[in-house]
């Protein structure tokens, strides 16, 4: 490959004109209660929080903050449930509420959708084709296992743990919330949930959801706040277990704050996934697999794959393709339908991945980012890489949780296995080759917990899903996201 | 002949790169432009067995007079007919700027001696063929004779000199899968193709938007490894506007600006223009008008 040739451009002749998707039909509430023993409250201590559209700084709405008094009356309630009306019901009714959740969730997937883009800054593209069908069928599988338990651990007496306290991120607020609630509803658990602070909309929408669908009071209770709240549920005497899906620095603490009780717990945290190119990989496939694994949700993805290794001899054709690829990325308005890349979630998280930016050029690496005009208001990163990196910089160590990528190269599989597993983390990875062998033996060698071959940041609810070393442990999704939410014998 | 066997093409990852792209939502002006464009890259094809002269008269009418109405839209790119009928096209379009292309090579099979083929070219170029649609010979590429396939396409072009282009049909539907569509891309663009070309009409599947992804990446890696650029013309079952804009999108994501243009991207189409025709008065009247206005040769 010669680099005198003419580089390719991909804007200014026939650019899209907006395609906005029309949210004339939705209502945003003011403000946002407490969900807890089936009815909507107002937290005791009457305080509230902000919650921001990140594309444009505006208020969407107040979102009320749940403080001690109110956990506790959340778990008393989940702990009512679990010993009543709940603890007595067949398995076969639980799985009719569970797929009337799911449903009800497809029915109103639009409206989701538009929430979670106003709220979280997604594209309307993922939230639409992805994140809502994907939080429908985790309710559709997970219903299907309600009344399989004794089929799914034969022998061993299946039963649930009680009172369980999740807390989930703010990058997938609907889809988290899915992950952690089914599963613990068809072991036949109750449920005290708190989302993101900046992205709890979703979750009280689904609470109307579960309102609705006239699931028990107190089986499951949706109560938002900050970290505070998040640390009076995990420290509640009365709950059996914790669920959480985070930053590995909150997984460590909340582990040491359980330690010594008889709690349970599931920890999903952070990743530094290598996404491994090999020479004989189908490159225009594989660049798009790099596209998906890194700015896909801006790059707020706990799997995402941030560092890219590239066989040096296919390194320069790969790296054209990447950028040649990246200037077909539409940056901008999440609710236009052609947007892909849309808002950073919170200025707090703008502002570190700013920081590693400029933590990789001030360590050497060099920085390409495509060229796109942002808009003047809300939180923005354009499409970001750097090449010229090694193991030791700080950005192919830490987790950015941004559009960043470190581009290393490698010459042999050992290398690169050994680079790969040079971290920390262990929560997925991607292998691109057209040999078969090749694969399966980097999936033994790759000490993760997810590996893709020729493909990436594909997601099912029958697949299992969880990490190896600080990303984590216990596993959400199949057969395998069951039995942490049940006692076995 | 140096061919670079290595480059794989994975099924998955093409249809979803496909599904993306069909994802795309053009709305009011960049609509309009894109359907403005399909209309200018359209060769207007009849290939029949029936094809009389005067159909071919009534069909350079229409490539010549599609819209008197809107003069400021563009024409048809070319009218692509049988070799007996290009003396017919060629004589009624050379005031025209509309291009005459002619099938050539024992289409739509192929199965014919070289100096058949040859004979065949020289024949349709004398008689005022300004593009020359090839194709290639399939059952020779299943056998793992490619230098026999390569150095036939060479020697078509050799023939077609600098008085015509050439246009290389792959007949993608008999190639079995999109490793074998990569791998006769590669060759009939190192065999000297200006165009390579999906299908020939007569076959099922005939183009399809993952079979012309593959052959676009192969464009750019050819671009990618010489500076020189290839054409690219999928052929047969894009019959409406909404398709053809998914075409566009593709072109434009994969190859950019450069291919936006009629001299490097081209439709095989029959019925295509006058749906074309309908969106646009759509997009100018906000009225979609009967089909009985747009006329049918």
């Amino acid at each position: 490959m010669s680099s005198k040739i003419k580089s390719l451009k991909y804007n200014g002749k026939w650019d899209f004109s907006p395609s906005i998707e029309s949210i004339e039909n939705l209502s945003i509430q003011k403000e946002y209660q407490l969900f807890i023993n089936g009815q909507f409250q107002q937290p005791l201590a009457k305080k509230y929080f902000p919650s921001i559209n990140p594309s444009n700084e505006q208020q969407l709405s107040r979102i009320a903050k749940a403080e001690s008094e109110d956990v506790d009356m959340a778990v008393k309630s989940a702990r009512a449930a679990f010993n009543g009306q709940w603890g007595d019901i067949s398995a076969k009714e639980r799985a009719k509420y569970i797929y009337r959740i799911a449903r009800l969730v497809q029915e109103k997937s639009k409206e989701l959708a538009i929430v979670e883009t106003l709220d979280g800054g997604k594209p309307i593209r993922e939230s639409r084709d992805i994140d809502i069908p994907l939080a429908a069928a985790h309710f559709f599988y997970y219903a299907g296992w309600a009344d399989k338990l004794e089929y799914a651990f034969p022998n061993r007496f299946p039963k649930p743990l009680g009172v369980v306290g999740q807390i989930i991120p703010w990058n997938f607020p609907l889809m988290m919330a899915a992950w952690k609630i089914a599963p613990a509803l068809a072991t036949g658990n109750t449920v005290v949930l708190k989302p993101a602070e900046s992205t709890s909309i979703t979750a009280l929408l689904l609470a109307e959801i579960i309102k609705e669908a006239e699931l028990p009071p107190g089986v499951v209770n949706i109560i938002s706040g900050d970290g505070s709240t998040g640390n009076l549920i995990v420290n509640h005497p009365d709950v059996n277990k914790i669920a959480f899906t985070g930053s590995t620095q909150v997984g460590k603490s909340i582990m040491q704050s359980i330690s010594g009780t008889n709690k349970r717990s599931t920890m999903e945290l952070g990743g530094k996934a290598a996404n491994i190119i090999f020479e004989d990989a189908p490159l225009d496939q594989a660049v798009e697999g790099v596209i998906n694994g890194i700015y896909f949700n801006q790059g707020h993805v706990c799997c995402a794959g941030s560092r890219l290794f590239i066989q040096e001899s296919v390194y320069d054709v790969v790296l054209r393709k990447l950028k040649d690829r990246m200037q077909s990325l539409v940056v901008g308005n999440p609710l236009d339908k052609n947007t892909d890349i849309g808002a950073v979630n919170s200025k707090q998280q703008l502002a570190t991945i700013q920081k590693y930016i400029d933590v990789g050029v001030k360590e050497g690496a060099d920085i390409f980012q495509l060229n796109c005009e942002l808009p003047k208001s809300g939180y923005w990163c354009p499409p970001t890489l750097f090449t010229n990196v090694s193991q030791s910089h700080s950005i192919a160590k830490e987790e950015i949780f941004g559009p960043v990528l470190a581009v290393q190269t490698f010459r042999t599989t050992q290398e690169v296995i050994n680079k790969a597993n040079n971290t920390p983390y262990g929560l997925s990875a991607g292998v691109w080759t057209d040999k078969g062998s090749k694969a399966f033996n980097l999936a033994s060698k790759l000490k993760a917990g997810v590996i893709w071959a020729n493909t990436y940041n594909k997601f099912d609810p029958t697949s299992p899903f969880g990490g190896y070393k600080e990303s984590g442990h216990g596993r959400e999704g199949g057969l395998h996201g069951l039995s942490p939410y049940l006692n076995l014998e | 002949m140096i061919l670079d066997l290595k480059t794989k093409v994975d099924k998955l990852g093409i249809e979803d790169r496909v599904t993306r792209i069909t994802k795309r939502s053009l709305k009011s002006e960049a609509k309009l432009q894109g359907l403005k464009m399909i209309l200018s890259m359209i060769d207007l094809t009849t290939l029949e067995g029936m094809d009389t002269n005067k159909s071919v008269e009534q069909l350079c009418y229409k490539a010549t007079h599609l819209h008197q109405e809107f003069p400021d839209l563009p024409n048809v790119a070319a009218v692509c007919v049988y070799p007996n009928m290009v003396k017919t096209a060629s004589n009624f379009l050379k005031d025209s700027k509309v291009k005459v292309a002619s099938v050539a090579t024992a289409f739509p099979s192929g199965n014919s001696s070289l100096e058949v083929k040859i004979q065949e070219t020289k024949e349709a170029i004398f008689n005022g063929a300004e593009e020359i649609d090839m194709v290639i010979s399939r059952g020779k590429f299943h056998s793992g004779e490619y230098n026999y396939v390569f150095d036939e396409i060479a020697t078509i072009k050799e023939t077609c000199g600098d008085k015509a282009r050439l246009k290389v049909i792959l007949e993608t539907g008999e190639l079995g899968d999109y490793d074998h569509v990569r791998l006769a891309s590669e060759i009939s663009i190192k065999a000297g193709a200006d165009f390579i070309k999906t299908s020939t009409g007569k076959i099922k599947p005939a183009a399809t938007l993952p079979i012309t992804l593959v052959m676009l990446e192969a464009i750019k890696d050819h671009y990618y490894n010489t500076g020189k650029m290839v054409g690219m013309k999928p052929a047969g079952g894009i019959s409406n506007s909404k398709l053809a804009l998914q075409y566009l999108i593709m072109v434009k994501e994969t190859l950019g600006n450069l291919w936006l243009d009629k001299h490097w991207f081209r439709f095989g189409a029959s019925s295509l223009a006058n749906d074309v025709l309908m969106q646009i008065l759509k997009q100018k009247t906000g009225g979609y008008q009967s089909n009985n206005y747009f006329s049918k040769d």
